[in-house]
């Protein structure tokens, strides 16, 4: 076994254990048929804050995302174990309906993927099928206020029926978290929002999640490591399947104290 | 030369970090060779040092505009972090305090021709000795900045008031003696700036010291942990 998966978390002062925590996570690990791809990690993410993860490809880092709302559940052989709450309810927990975990951990990836429907559609969508609006205005009133908090209303409010796929990527990318956030979520998972997009439309985005923890608990995993300096609060290293390190983001890059955290944001061989 | 014992990836940003802390080290050199002439030439009355002390500190001064290229070059184009982040923003700070000393050990030298017009003066074994001390604060605290090694850096830092003792008993023997004698105040007048620029020469010493400290631990030097000034 790499040491890698012997050696315990650092964790820097009051990032485990805290107050205002909105995922727990204990020992959770994830294995691929044969192949172990998470070990143990435990992490407690804040509310209302954003929470970066970092690591080189590989790490795990996806992985462990998508244990927040059981996406490895659609993997075949895909076995997770340890305990991961939200709000002190367990995910993994088999009374838990994934398609309701799923519209309460929204999801952003790294290509945007609206549907083939209208910009309207496209947020009104998940409010219909969890039966959030009870008539028309009612679905209007969450469009619009969905487009208006990403950031989005300004530039489609006179051609919502026009299709959500003939937005420009950066647009589309923000349809697709006002389609996250018109079902009220508690957590908004983002997987390399902007490694698509070009520096405006980045900006956008990251100037969006910024406006968008004020009301939610946001987890990103970029390859970007300015892009975490830059967004979120608190960091989380991965490295070969492992959380390395984890602390407030000023922290992990002025003074990492793992030498794994240091040789990658510095950009050496470790 | 480096924090980490790993080379980076892309090698050219660490041959420009490497070459950061050569420009640094070298200056470093320079600067030590300045302090030492400039004393030398008030103890010993020789001003004929000071045409080469004015060329090194045109040197000086170049390399601190060179260095500071250097950081904002790394700082646009490479965006260091971590160790790499800490040793460009010491590197900034500390090419900053030398050119300081420079400037000081040129004053220094510059008032050696002055008071060669004058008879020489008792007190100036008393500037020699505080020109040593100094002279040892600048080796050491530049000892520390080419090993990366914060525990000579602490020693400097709290050696300031060995300093700042002998800069005290000079200033007022010396003010003593031209209270006593009139005719002393001119020369003791130059006396009295070669003291207070070797006082400073100590504070950057100690400014060097603490930039060191950050660069290697990420902490500022707690300013409890030294002697009161």
């Amino acid at each position: 076994m790499h040491d890698a998966q012997t050696q315990p978390t650092v964790y820097h002062k009051n990032s485990l254990g805290g107050s205002d925590i909105k995922v727990e996570v204990r020992d959770v690990s994830v294995s691929y048929g044969e192949k172990q791809a998470l070990f143990n990690v435990s992490l407690d993410i804040p509310d209302k804050s954003v929470t970066a993860f970092i690591g080189p490809s590989g790490c795990g880092k996806s992985t462990f995302l998508r244990c927040m709302n059981r996406m490895n559940d659609t993997i075949d052989g895909a076995r997770v174990s340890g305990s991961l709450k939200i709000d002190g309810a367990e995910v993994n927990d088999r009374a838990v309906d994934p398609v309701v975990l799923r519209a309460s951990v929204g999801m952003v990836f790294q290509k945007p993927n609206p549907f083939p429907k209208s910009i309207y559609d496209n947020v009104a969508y998940g409010p219909r099928i969890h039966g959030l609006a009870s008539g028309r205005d009612e679905l209007d009133a969450i469009v619009e206020q969905s487009l208006r908090k990403a950031g989005l209303w300004a530039e489609v409010s006179d051609r919502l029926q026009d299709p959500g796929t003939g937005l420009s990527g950066g647009q589309q990318q923000r349809l697709v978290i006002a389609r996250a956030i018109a079902v009220n979520p508690e957590v908004i998972l983002m997987d390399e929002p902007c490694s698509a997009l070009d520096p405006i439309a980045t900006a956008k985005i990251e100037d969006l999640i910024d406006e968008l923890r004020e009301n939610y608990c946001i987890i990103i995993v970029t390859h970007s490591m300015q892009q975490a300096a830059r967004v979120s609060q608190m960091t989380a290293f991965f490295h070969m399947g492992s959380l390395i390190e984890v602390g407030p983001t000023e922290e992990i890059f002025t003074n990492p104290l793992e030498s794994r955290t240091q040789d990658y944001i510095t950009g050496r061989f470790g | 030369m480096a924090l980490s014992k790993h080379a980076h990836i892309v090698t050219a940003y660490g041959e420009e970090l490497d070459k950061l802390a050569d420009e640094l080290a070298r200056m470093g050199g320079l600067v030590e060779m300045q302090l030492v002439a400039a004393v030398d030439a008030v103890v010993r009355r020789d001003a004929s040092v000071v045409p080469d002390v004015r060329k090194r500190e045109a040197q000086v001064n170049a390399m601190q505009v060179d260095i500071e290229r250097r950081v904002i070059r790394l700082f646009a184009l490479r965006q260091p972090l971590a160790t790499d982040l800490r040793m460009t923003i010491s590197a900034l700070r500390i090419a900053s305090d030398l050119e300081r000393v420079g400037d000081l050990a040129k004053n220094i030298a510059y008032r050696s021709k002055d008071l060669n017009t004058f008879a020489p003066l008792a007190v100036l074994d008393r500037v020699e000795r505080l020109g040593e001390i100094v002279a040892k604060q600048l080796h050491e605290v530049l000892d520390a900045l080419s090993s990366f090694d914060v525990e000579p850096a602490i020693r400097v830092w709290r050696n300031d008031d060995e300093v700042d003792e002998h800069y005290n008993s000079l200033i007022r023997e010396m003010l003593l003696s031209m209270a006593d004698n009139p005719a002393l105040v001119g020369p003791g007048a130059h006396i009295l700036f070669v003291a207070k620029n070797l006082e400073r020469v100590g504070d950057h010493a100690t400014n060097v010291a603490e930039a060191i400290h950050y660069m290697v631990t990420a902490e500022a030097l707690d300013p409890s942990d030294q002697p009161p000034r």
